[in-house]
């Protein structure tokens, strides 16, 4: 395996952990946070598997500008995920 | 927010727009372009919304209204230019003049005065993007308040 697949694999189960904790998570906070982090990991994928183009447009929109909308978002509503 | 969080905001901004200003700039050599240059800068300007708040950014909804509307007409007015031949045509390309240099052959390490109007689409297409995302968050952090129109 090389270092280039062990960096793709590891990238792409930390994604997949990012993303069960964002549904998980009761904090909605914290969950918007973790889907920001997931963003920002699928970028470094797609910088892996050789697409920097695509890697840019999900740093900036998929894990700066939907973090900021939902963090707004729950400022404006509240914080606790409600049964 | 907190001053930790004011006081990243307020150094990352210039870095952020300048870095988005790159990646427009090279647009026609590197990966990026228009959408994703104005989307880094935009980023900034949400980092800076979420930080400071939208009031103080309120009187700022026109300009980016303006800034939007100028770079879809910027864009448009581009492909209008090549109208002799067709339809965005690239009427700037080898001729020597802005943005007009012949295209280098073999590994090189790119020529920034090459391609034409596409320099300037993507400067149009950068502004565009970077004002119309940075409205959409400006006017939904703005929603509610006593700004709100």
């Amino acid at each position: 395996m090389t270092i280039w697949a062990a960096m793709l694999t590891a990238t792409l189960v930390m994604v997949v952990l990012t993303s069960v904790l964002a549904v998980v998570l009761r904090d909605l906070l914290a969950a918007a946070l973790t889907l920001g982090a997931q963003g920002l990991l699928l970028a470094l994928a797609f910088y892996l598997l050789q697409a920097p183009d695509v890697a840019i447009a999900q740093a900036g929109v998929g894990a700066a500008l939907t973090t900021a909308i939902f963090l707004l978002a729950i400022w404006k509503t509240r914080r606790k995920e409600e049964e | 927010m907190t001053v930790v969080v004011r006081t990243i905001a307020r150094v990352l901004l210039p870095l952020s727009l300048v870095f988005g200003g790159y990646v427009v700039m090279h647009g026609h050599l590197t990966p990026g372009g228009g959408f994703q240059g104005g989307a880094v800068a935009a980023s900034g300007l949400a980092m800076v919304v979420v930080a400071f708040g939208a009031d103080r950014l309120a009187k700022k909804k026109g300009l980016l209204s303006v800034l939007e509307s100028l770079g879809g007409v910027a864009f448009a007015a581009l492909g209008f230019l090549g109208l002799g031949l067709t339809f965005f045509a690239n009427v700037l390309a080898k001729t020597g003049g802005l943005f007009g240099n012949p295209v280098p052959y073999g590994p090189n390490p790119g020529d920034l005065n090459t391609a034409g109007t596409l320099p300037l689409m993507n400067w149009a297409v950068g502004f565009k993007v970077l004002a119309g995302l940075g409205a959409v968050v400006l006017l939904f952090a703005l929603f509610g308040g006593e700004h709100d129109r």
